[in-house]
């Protein structure tokens, strides 16, 4: 209980993991009352300082603070003093002197959250930096998977799509890894880069570029979307290729067995890495994992936040 | 270790049980409407056995409910986040009589904060509150319906209520912290 930060998911125990899943338990609970609020964060103000655009994230960290009874103030570099040349430190100094007692920020720059923190009196939530990591949506991802298949240890998750360029895919290895999962990349080279890279920081995973072996035996699979505003020429010969080789296509989706759920941290490409059948199939978790995100994210509000 | 001393034997206990589920039975005529909601963690149990003991002599078995006080405590800020507990209640509080039922009743504080999740819930008819141990210095106007036992202590010494369900065997006692021994 003692961690300020939520920045990565690097240096957390599967202990500590443990824990803040069964607090996403509880406050599932308390999502599912009539009354879907408790007094826990009472006079506490949270800033939603968003720098590159969202919805469910920050729609998400506004609800979990709101059902734990926080003030949440948005910002959104757009129209703020950002455009007159303000910096970030200079940001967060404002916001701590109007009385910020916590910060929740999504960031295009990698590394921009251990900034933030270092200049900052409270608690820091990454809700997302660049390529680097994306902690509650990996928290949420695990919730998920236990919550369906009733334990992470063991099972083969394989992560499919723009590897190279997700966050979502770092964090998501790092909390699969520790909590006993075995993780397969799989994309085309061109997505992924050097295998020895993913190897050297995670010896135990498995790469792939060929989908229809990696999803043998799969009990998760997670499609990551192309993320067109990151693409820069020649990454991909054609989107419909991609699709073909690597998207969860209707014909893939007939051959994974019933019990193979389909993951995707959207917002989806529909039609690209994955067909809207594949969306909406029945163990398609797509929609759990947006309403359990609000609860984790209460947890992890609720466990910084004292 | 006389700074230890046992004020509820197994058997002890189980009469002051006994005795409180007559109560609620006696208060309640006809037992309509009502449910027991244990506080965690050993308001629970102590709920399933009063309930369970209804059952014997009354033939009605109550619904038992959890209700887990964490999120509404007003200590957090000071203490620091404590680690949240299961709330289950299968039943609509609304016009229920509610019994809650807990180990100790010593500040108020966690009756206090019951009391608030409570209302959050539904809107029970009436609440009522069940102890095993009332061990006075109360910080809040809150008085229990039924008390096991009325333990006068001091502020210094801790009263441990140990369950069979949780801690391997009956028992209720009374320790001295170091510094007054």
């Amino acid at each position: 209980m003692s961690r300020r930060h939520m920045i990565d998911l690097d240096q957390i125990s599967a202990e500590e993991i443990e824990e803040i899943l069964v607090t996403t338990d509880s406050m599932k609970e308390v999502l599912s009352r009539e009354i879907k609020q408790v007094p826990a964060l009472r006079g506490r103000t949270v800033v939603n300082m968003f720098f590159e655009e969202s919805t469910r994230t920050r729609i998400s960290f506004e609800l979990a603070a709101r059902a734990l009874s926080a003030n949440i103030v948005n910002f959104t570099a757009r129209g703020s003093s950002v455009e007159k040349g303000e910096s970030l430190i200079d940001t967060v100094r404002t916001l701590q002197a109007l009385g910020a007692d916590m910060v929740v920020i999504r960031h295009s720059q990698s590394g921009a959250p251990y900034l933030v923190a270092q200049h900052f009196h409270g608690p820091v939530i990454n809700a997302g930096d660049g390529r680097h990591a994306h902690p509650s949506q990996a928290l949420l991802d695990l919730f998920t998977i236990r919550e369906r298949l009733g334990q992470l240890a063991g099972l083969k998750v394989v992560i499919v799509g723009d590897i190279l360029h997700s966050r979502v895919a770092r964090s998501d290895i790092w909390g699969l890894t520790r909590m006993g999962a075995h993780v397969t990349l799989c994309a085309p080279p061109t997505l992924l880069g050097p295998s020895h890279y993913w190897l050297a920081t995670w010896p135990g995973i498995s790469i792939s570029h060929r989908l229809d072996a990696a999803l043998e035996g799969a009990d998760v699979v997670m499609a990551l979307r192309i993320q067109k505003e990151r693409m820069q020429g020649g990454l991909l010969p054609s989107l419909r290729e991609y699709s073909r080789h690597y998207g969860l296509t209707p014909e893939r989706l007939a051959r994974l067995g019933e019990h193979t759920l389909i993951m995707h941290p959207g917002p989806m490409n529909e039609g690209v890495e994955i067909s809207p059948e594949a969306a909406t199939a029945p163990n398609s978790v797509i929609e759990a994992q947006v309403t359990n995100g609000v609860a984790v994210r209460m947890a992890l509000l609720y466990r910084l936040g004292g | 270790m006389n700074n230890r001393k046992q004020i509820l034997t197994p058997d002890e206990m189980r009469r002051a049980l006994v005795r409180i589920a007559h109560e609620i039975d006696e208060r309640n005529g006809g037992l309509q409407n009502v449910i027991l909601v244990g506080i965690p963690r050993r308001g629970v149990p102590l709920a399933e056995r009063i309930a369970a003991t209804i059952a014997d002599f009354e033939g009605v078995l109550l619904p038992v409910g959890q209700l887990d006080i964490t999120l509404y405590r007003d200590d957090l800020r000071r203490r620091g986040m404590a680690e949240v507990g299961k709330t289950s209640i299968q039943h609509d509080l609304t016009a229920k009589v509610v019994v809650l039922v807990d180990d100790v009743l010593y500040t108020g504080r966690t009756v206090r904060a019951a009391l608030d999740a409570i209302a959050d819930l539904g809107r029970p008819d009436c609440i009522q509150l069940a102890v095993l141990i009332d061990r006075g210095h109360r910080e809040l106007p809150i008085r229990a319906d039924f008390v096991g036992k009325n333990v006068p202590t001091s502020r210094s010494e801790h009263v441990m209520v140990h369950l069979r369900e949780i801690d391997g065997e009956d028992e209720v006692v009374i320790e001295r912290t170091k510094a007054e021994q």
